[in-house]
């Protein structure tokens, strides 16, 4: 295998698994912080125990976000050192940023909230998660604007060989990235969410700490729904701007081969890649594609054989990916507008609680289809339209020494994906201490 | 260009406080078995690093960082030539980092062997190869114009990145033995004293050694004959190691710390200060080497970097510093967390 195909595999590994415990960290931390302001304000024990409770879970879960995401920062240049050199001027002060605006704040605080029970006021005590919540989110903020960099370049001139940084704030401010702070934010708020739904009716269907899960349940519904609700809303918005930034993608999510006025979207299709057509498709929604993307039902939407071949992405995995975040995406509405409407009372609705058990799996899906889409869809531009991902790998590195580094990567993180879920699954059984 | 200077600066500031900080507890990490007889004991050893460590490697983050933003060509050469170690440092990060959250959360003797085993590993492993990375460093790593390494990591282990890698590993304890004498009491402090002393003089030996070695194996020296004033430098990490000794036979457990802390800042200090202007020398073509120089960003980036550091350095400074007051009384047995 190629350097540059061993190396896609190993990022793909790292990301996937880095972002398989950040999604449950961004979110949780807002309700442990909710949990906690409600003590502080109520001085209602149980409060306390919340907090406490969700917290030793948050925090198995936070120190695999740590330790994977350390690897994540030094992977650019290990791997795709051509990228790095091309476009250092403007991704590395992103990172840098990242680490010093955030990282300190929130393994600091993280830390004085875990020992600080005793130590702190509990003023000052609150105020240290809402610290890590701020610099959490903050955190992905900074890495998606980066991303964001990657997936429409603004900001920069050529120039020296490399892209240079022409405008700041045109990279800040990048549309791209805060479509995908906020699509991203909800998503995994609308996980955690169900994450606590789902553990509380665990609890609720056993009748443990029936009060004490009963709140858990209420406050993770309200939440839930509002989040669930933006990740859809913003969801369009972002769509919108992959047909004006992304055309490639947009048609590869839709597998839309001829370009035409009108285009509808098809409730049902499959695509045929191998000869350029769908295999089926029917229940056709005339022109919704040109709505979705240019807000007119008569615009005209380029199909995939407007583009040369070599700079299609690979069709099949951003199909299915949009179709089934997109499905998802629904269906956590839906669900999360029946856990809110009987909250009051849901230990009563014992098959809602299996249902939203059975749920804690499916944002997960939904999550890390969305990236599938982001990532897989922008090939094979590691910088779209600016440079393809096999002119940015490191030219230096063999492929045996990549394929070592791969074999470490899967057989480390499979061990350690079990002993976290082991711990996390163990954790969440055992309920609240007494 | 004055802003690659200034970078340069920060650069060396940036690896030398990420050492000083994450130092004690790598340190401490390897030599946990040594030190900590009972399960009591262990976890007070996990709890004195508990509230610090992952504050401590973000400094190494921002290292990193840092390096990408300021000299990216340096960034891409320094880790893809340096791949297997880099990566090997990082695995074992992994592990040790994930061993703090794990270990208590279940019970088990093999659960906590297992865990144990990755603290030790986790700490022992980054400590020696950073020392060997940064010694060959200094040396100068056989690269080409093409930024192609020529050589296997095998290589790196010569005889003066080996003593490099002993000497991180020897300093890196005595700060981690330190430590603990502040963060315990009772048996427990007294043996990480006795175990501060005993590393002292290792150190000693392999400072001097190190040093002397560096004339013959390194163009280090160069610069300090060149602008004698920098002599300061190295002239600072030798005292505050003789004031360590001094403030251990005094029993004064804090300010051994901190002396220990200013030896390894100015150590890592005199290294880079050594290296001007080169971040990155090859050894085979000077004309290959990467200087601040030639692998730098454009101004308009460092800036804007300047700026950010500006702001926030201080800040995390301030805040990390008010963390280690709060919490550098003795782990007592009932405040365990771990
Ligand atoms: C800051 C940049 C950045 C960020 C935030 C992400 N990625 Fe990414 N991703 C890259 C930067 C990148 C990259 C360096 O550009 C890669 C490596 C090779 C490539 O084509 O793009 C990449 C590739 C890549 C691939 C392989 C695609 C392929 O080769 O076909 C996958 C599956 C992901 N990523 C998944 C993710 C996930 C699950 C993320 C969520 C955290 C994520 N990426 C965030
Ligand atoms: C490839 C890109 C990424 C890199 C280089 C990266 C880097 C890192 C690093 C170095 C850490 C450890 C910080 C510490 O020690 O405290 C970390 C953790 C984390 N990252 Fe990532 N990350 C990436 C992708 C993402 C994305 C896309 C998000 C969110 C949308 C994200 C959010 C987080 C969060 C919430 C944590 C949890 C722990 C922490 O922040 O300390 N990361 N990441
Ligand atoms: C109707 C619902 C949805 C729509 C229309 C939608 C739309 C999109 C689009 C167009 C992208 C790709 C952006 C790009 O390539 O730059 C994307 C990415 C993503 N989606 Fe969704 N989405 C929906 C629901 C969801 C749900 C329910 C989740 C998870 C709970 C989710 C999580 C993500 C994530 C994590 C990404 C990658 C990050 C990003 O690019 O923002 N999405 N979504």
């Amino acid at each position: 295998m190629s350097v540059t195909l061993l190396s896609r595999l190993q990022f793909a590994i790292a990301t996937y698994f880095h972002f398989l415990f950040v999604p449950l960290t961004l979110g949780l931390v807002w309700l442990l912080a909710i949990m906690e302001t409600k003590y502080v304000k109520t001085g209602d024990e149980e409060y306390k125990k919340m907090a406490k409770f969700w917290g030793k879970i948050f925090l198995i879960n936070f120190a695999i976000g740590v330790v994977t995401g350390i690897t994540l920062e030094f992977q650019f240049g290990t791997n795709w050192s051509k990228y790095s050199e091309f476009m250092g001027d403007i991704f590395g002060p992103l990172l840098a940023i990242e680490a010093t605006a955030a990282f300190f704040l929130e393994s600091t605080f993280i830390a004085i909230w875990l020992f600080g029970w005793e130590k702190l006021s509990k003023k000052a005590h609150l105020i240290s998660i809402w610290l890590v919540a701020i610099a959490s989110n903050l955190s992905a903020l900074w890495i998606l604007i980066a991303n964001a960099w990657m997936q429409h370049p603004v900001g920069y001139v050529l120039r020296n060989g490399r892209a240079e940084l022409e405008s700041f704030s045109a990279v800040v401010f990048n549309p791209v990235a805060w479509l995908k702070f906020f699509h991203t934010v909800p998503a995994s708020m609308t996980l955690a969410g169900f994450f606590v739904m789902g553990i509380s009716a665990y609890h609720l269907l056993r009748k443990n700490n029936l009060s004490f899960f009963k709140k858990s349940f209420k406050i993770a519904a309200t939440y839930t729904l509002i989040a669930a609700l933006v990740v859809v809303i913003i969801g369009h918005e972002h769509a919108a701007e992959v047909a004006k930034t992304q055309p490639t993608k947009l048609a590869a999510m839709e597998s839309f081969w001829d370009t035409q006025k009108k285009a509808p979207i098809y409730l049902f299709l499959w695509p045929d890649v191998k000869n350029e057509r769908n295999a089926f498709e029917f229940l056709p929604i005339p022109g919704a594609l040109s709505f979705l993307a240019y807000q007119s039902f008569n615009a005209e939407v380029k199909g995939l054989k407007a583009f040369p071949k070599d700079e299609r992405p690979i069709i099949l995995p951003t199909f299915i990916s949009f179709r089934v975040m997109v499905g998802l995406g629904f269906l956590f509405i839906l669900l999360a507008f029946l856990a809110y409407l009987k909250r009051e009372n849901i230990e009563n609705y014992p098959k809602l609680l299996k249902i939203l058990l059975y749920t804690i799996p499916l944002p997960y899906l939904a999550i890390e289809f969305g990236w599938t889409l982001a990532e897989v869809g922008r090939q094979p531009w590691i910088v779209y339209g600016l440079m393809k991902v096999g002119d940015a790998v490191s030219p230096t590195i063999s492929s045996s020494q990549v394929f070592i580094s791969v074999v470490a990567f899967t057989v480390v993180y499979t061990l350690l994906g079990i002993a976290a879920f082991y711990l996390i699954i163990k954790t969440a059984k055992q309920g609240p201490e007494n | 260009m004055i802003w690659q200077v200034i970078w340069f600066i920060l650069w060396g500031v940036l690896w030398a406080v990420y050492f000083t900080l994450d130092g004690f507890d790598l340190g401490l990490g390897t030599l946990m078995p040594f030190l900590a007889k009972d399960e009591t004991e262990k976890r007070i050893v996990y709890n004195a690093m508990g509230p610090f460590w992952d504050g401590n490697e973000v400094w190494l983050i921002t290292a990193g960082g840092a390096t990408f933003a300021a000299f990216p060509k340096t960034y891409a050469v320094m880790f893809s030539t340096l791949y297997s170690p880099l990566l090997l440092i990082l695995f074992a990060l992994i592990l040790r980092g994930v061993s703090f959250e794990f270990r208590g959360k279940s019970d088990g003797e093999t659960w906590k062997k297992i865990w144990d085993g990755c603290l030790v590993f986790g700490s022992f492993l980054p400590a020696l190869l950073f020392g060997v990375a940064f010694a060959n460093i200094f040396k100068g790593i056989p690269f080409d114009k093409a930024g192609m390494y020529h050589g296997n990591i095998l290589k790196l282990l010569n005889l003066y990145g080996i003593v490099g890698g002993v000497f991180f590993v020897l300093i890196f304890m005595m700060h981690g033995a330190l430590w603990l004498w502040v963060k315990s009491e009772g048996e427990l402090s007294l043996r990480a004293k006795n175990m501060a002393s005993k590393l002292w003089v290792a150190v000693l030996v392999f400072a001097v050694i190190f040093m002397g070695y560096s004339k013959f194996a390194t163009r280090l020296w160069e610069n300090y004959f060149n602008h004698p004033l920098l002599f300061i430098l190295p002239l600072i990490a030798v005292v505050s190691l003789i004031m360590v000794k001094l403030n251990l036979s005094k029993d004064d457990k804090l300010k051994s710390w901190l002396f220990s802390a200013l030896t390894i800042f100015f150590a890592t200090y005199w290294g880079v200060a050594g290296l001007f202007p080169n971040l990155f020398p090859s050894s085979i073509d000077p004309s290959a080497s990467l200087t601040i120089y030639n692998s730098s960003s454009s101004k308009t980036t460092l800036i804007i970097m300047t700026v950010v550091a500006l702001i926030f350095v201080p800040l995390v400074i301030g805040y990390q510093f008010w963390a280690y007051k709060k919490f550098i009384h003795p782990v007592k047995v009932e405040d365990l967390e771990y």
